[in-house]
């Protein structure tokens, strides 16, 4: 397909701009100017309409085809927050507004809906208080681990080491890397979960603190978990919960009963805003009572009068990681969602993500190599048969064979403890008819790996391109047409 | 349930298959850790929710007339633009793992890297940060890694918003943080010069910087090469439709706020930080990457490339920890550029910059209304001292239905009665003149 660069048209025009009711009463100037306009294509409305649709159909999306892409939680995004995060009132207001002398009374409605889900947020996880600041989950993660290191300056403690299991997402140990720790990576135990021993061996004052997914990404629920929250508290550690994996328990278990101290929640994955192909996300962050003067400036108070306020004079806080409030249309539609489902919605989340998971799990143990045969939460882990492997079927051919039967690929080669690793994550809005479909495809595809592994292996025969050759693109650079 | 599929029955015959009852399935979690007291609300009905969010909304006051900006624009939003990336196959993929089933998406990155690179003068962009702010505390760790160094010299002309941010990341790292004092309006050469030496990682600076004021930083460029540092600017897009490019001048890493092209403000975000550099750094610039590359029969494909610098590879020891970012911002910014076209954005800014000094011509005629700097060229952004206090005058008129602009005594000492005017494309002759008015009746 051509690029949108390629289909330019000399003087050719789309948006027409207003003629200029202003005298020119001051010329820039020349040096400062650039010499000649920018190349940006010229084209007509149509075209760039045609362009952007003709893209869009050489994309999966959730609203096209089944997604469980481990750990990505793609459920159903709900058309009205989109229609609500479009409202004039919200759309179109200056994020300084609140800056200016009395400016809080003028964004009202929009402090509420941040005061009204950091209430939610709290009820959900047990924590005393949230920021809303972070804007996605890895900046969530960095904005814990900033408020673990501003709780342990403040009592002095000199602390140089985060501890981070090894089946973590690539995210926790990069993000504890960047606020200055070093990262020591704990052993999983031959259940799937952290070896609560092995933890113990490395626990010692230097420890800052621990960063855990719970359920982990093999979607398994550490039994421990209070204790080994238990153990990083011995040492005057902090416990963070990677929230990726909320949607296993969410309106079921609150971390803070596990023995949390701070969390972070995917807003873009747990409370259904759209991942948009990437982000934008956003990445609330929770902590208990002792650690709430470290948030982020921007917390929104409620006045006694009923009115909003954010407050500005909090000396301990680490300051901003964000220039406003966060990602504040996805907050708005985090709200939305949370404010349909209610509690008992919020219970039916969590139950039907893992009813879904195990449901996958037990029809396809006999046809795949379950990474662990027991009952997992959210998601589960499977692997080629020996069988398939013998016959040169990887874990990637079996994602490119799904991809030709309608299905958007599970996170293949992830958590990297497994071999071969197939990660399948339902979610909880998904069907009986699609999940019955989805494992019927796949064995199939172990069926077909007997009959014919070069069939397999060829797919994907029915989208626009087949296996674009990575090595090649990291090879001759080519990263943009200039 | 709202947006569950399955029926009772369908959960009964599911669990029935299994030979597992619910319980069973959460039986793995210690009982004494479940819990059965949410204090939560029932659920609403789409019904419900939408007419209390628009009771919210109308709490909001979006009918000011906005002389506000400070580095978020209110700019004209041509139709098909939201028009294009509400499609569904965009906004509801995820990040394009699988590129058979993301060329959509993968080419659109693609199309955005080369147009910020396009824009900035610059040879490679990633593929989106959070915000202008992030994107600078990135750009600033780049040039840490690529120099081996741990000074940073960073002028206060630059957004105050992204300084504190950078102060935020940085406390609990050994990075020196050095902030130059701009004087009228500029950066102030000797004083970057002199602080400038071996240790120096990067020099920080902004174009127009936050007061609206232009500048050319090539000599700049030239001495921070000297001593073997990266000068790293921060610039606002539009402006660039017309201005001299950061790449022009040599900088070495160029950030910034992308909402101006074609987001609305949000009330803080989602925002786009975009970010482009020479190629002799993208292995060290953080973020997703999208690279062209050809498929088993030879068609154009495109892939995220140079992935073994990103955290799900490299872990620990990655350029930056940034998974998601904000790939449908970025798309937004695609499709806008694509609309207005190579004249379309050279008129925009044109139009920004005319009625910018028309309106610092018509306000500084007021009585007791100066300009406060002696620098004579800005964008679309100026300031002015006023007679009196600046807040208390915005707050004044606010009730006659403006935001006329930002008080600088908020970030800066000494100026407690200055105001950051605003003007872009969408301001008319007419309501820069009931400004005035209105400025000169609270005055």
């Amino acid at each position: 397909m051509k690029l949108i660069f390629e289909k330019s048209v000399p003087e050719r025009r789309a948006v027409r701009t207003v003629k200029s009711d202003v005298p020119t009463t001051i010329n820039i100037k020349k040096e400062l100017l650039r010499d000649k306009p920018a190349e940006l294509p010229e084209l007509s409305e149509l075209d760039v309409v045609r362009h952007f649709t003709e893209l869009s159909r050489r994309n999966f999306g959730l609203d096209t085809n089944f997604y469980p892409l481990g750990s990505c939680t793609m459920k159903y995004n709900p058309k009205v927050a989109e229609r609500i995060a479009s409202y004039p009132g919200f759309a179109h207001l200056h994020p300084l507004l609140p800056q200016l002398r009395m400016g809080g009374m003028l964004t009202q409605g929009a402090l509420a809906v941040l005061y009204e889900m950091d209430l939610l947020l709290r009820q959900i996880t047990g924590m005393a208080g949230f920021t809303m600041q972070p804007m996605a989950g890895a900046h969530g993660e960095l904005t814990g681990i900033m408020i673990m290191a501003a709780y342990h300056a403040d009592r002095g403690n000199k602390k140089t080491t985060v501890l981070i299991p090894d089946s973590a997402h690539g995210t926790n140990p990069a993000s504890a890397a960047i606020a200055g720790y070093n990262v020591l990576s704990v052993p999983s135990d031959d259940t799937g979960v952290m070896d609560v021993n092995a933890l113990k061996k490395m626990l010692n004052d230097k420890v800052a603190g621990l960063m855990l997914t719970c359920p982990n990404t093999l979607g398994l629920f550490n039994p421990h978990i209070r204790e080994i929250c238990d153990a990083i508290h011995g040492v005057d550690g902090l416990a963070y919960y990677d929230g990726a994996n909320l949607n296993a328990i969410v309106g079921k278990a609150r971390p803070a009963d596990f023995g949390f101290d701070i969390v972070h929640i995917n807003l873009h994955k747990t409370f259904a805003t759209p991942h948009g192909g990437g982000g934008p996300g956003a990445g609330p962050v929770g902590v208990t009572e002792k650690l709430l003067d470290f948030l982020p400036i921007s917390i929104v108070a409620k006045r006694n009068d009923g009115t909003y306020a954010l407050r500005y004079d909090r000396p301990k806080s680490i300051g901003y990681v964000a220039p406003f409030y966060g990602n504040f249309a996805v907050i708005l539609k985090a709200y939305v969602y949370t404010l349909m489902l209610g509690i008992e919605g919020l219970k039916r989340v969590a139950e039907n993500a893992v009813l879904n998971a195990n449901y996958i799990r037990e029809k396809l143990k006999s046809h795949y190599r379950p990474a662990f045969d027991r009952i997992c939460k959210h998601e589960c882990v499977l692997s080629p048969s020996k069988k398939m492997l013998d016959a040169g079927v990887h874990a990637i051919d079996v994602a490119k064979a799904l991809i030709d039967h309608g299905f958007h690929p599970p996170t293949v080669y992830f958590p990297a403890i497994v071999k071969e690793a197939m990660m399948i994550e339902p979610t909880e809005t998904e069907s009986k008819e699609t999940l019955d479909a989805f494992i019927d495809a796949m064995i199939e595809i172990a069926k077909l790996t007997e009959s014919d592994p070069e069939r397999v292996k060829a797919a994907p025969v029915t989208t626009p391109v087949n296996r674009p050759d990575e090595t090649a693109a990291a090879r001759n650079l080519n990263v943009a047409c200039l | 349930m709202p947006f569950i599929s399955n029926t009772t029955e369908q959960r009964e015959q599911m669990l029935a298959e299994m030979g597992l009852t619910m319980e069973e399935l959460f039986g793995d979690i210690p009982p004494e850790l479940m819990c059965d007291s949410f204090n939560l609300p029932a659920g609403l009905t789409e019904q419900q929710v939408r007419n209390r969010l628009a009771e919210l909304a109308g709490k909001n006051s979006i009918n000011l007339t906005l002389f506000l900006g400070g580095g978020f624009y209110d700019h004209f939003i041509p139709a098909a633009v939201y028009s294009l990336i509400s499609r569904s196959e965009f906004y509801t993929a995820y990040t394009p793992y699988q590129s058979e089933l993301s060329q959509g998406t993968l080419q659109a990155v693609y199309e955005y890297q080369s147009m910020i690179c396009r824009l900035s003068g610059m040879e490679a962009a990633n593929a989106s940060l959070y915000d202008g702010g992030t994107a600078m505390y990135e750009a600033m760790m780049m040039a840490l890694r690529i120099t081996g160094r741990n000074k940073v010299i960073i002028d206060d002309s630059v957004n105050p918003i992204y300084r504190v941010m950078i102060h935020s990341y940085t406390s609990n790292l050994n990075i020196e943080l050095d902030e130059t004092h701009c004087t009228n309006g500029l950066i102030d050469r000797k004083q970057i010069l002199r602080r400038l030496d071996d240790e120096t990682a990067a020099v920080i600076v902004q174009n127009p910087n936050f007061f609206g004021c232009i500048d050319d930083f090539s000599d700049i460029a030239e001495a921070v090469h000297k001593k073997g540092a990266l000068l790293v600017v921060s610039c606002y897009p539009i402006s660039l439709g017309i201005l001299k490019t950061p790449g022009a001048m040599g900088a070495d890493i160029v950030t910034g706020e992308g909402q101006c092209l074609g987001m609305p403000m949000s009330f803080g975000g989602p925002y786009l930080g975009f970010m482009a550099t020479r190629m002799k750094y993208i292995r060290k610039m953080p973020g997703r990457i999208v690279g062209q590359t050809t498929d088993r029969q030879n068609r154009r494909s495109f892939v995220m490339t140079l992935q073994a610098r990103e955290q799900h590879i490299r872990r620990q020891k990655a350029t930056s920890n940034i998974c998601s970012n904000e790939a449908l911002c970025a798309l937004t910014a695609l499709v806008y550029l694509s609309l207005l076209g190579k004249q379309g954005l050279r008129e925009t800014a044109q139009l920004c910059a005319d009625k910018a000094s028309y309106a610092y011509k018509r306000l500084t005629a007021i009585p007791g209304v100066q300009p406060h700097f002696r620098a004579k060229w800005f964008f679309n952004e100026f300031v002015l001292d006023l007679p009196t206090g600046a807040a208390d005058v915005i707050a004044k008129l606010i009730e006659k239905g403006f935001a006329a602009g930002f008080p600088l005594g908020r970030y800066y000492d000494n100026m407690e009665s200055s105001i950051l005017i605003c003007v872009t494309e969408k301001r008319t002759k007419q309501q820069i003149g009931m400004l005035a008015e209105a400025l000169e009746s609270v005055l």
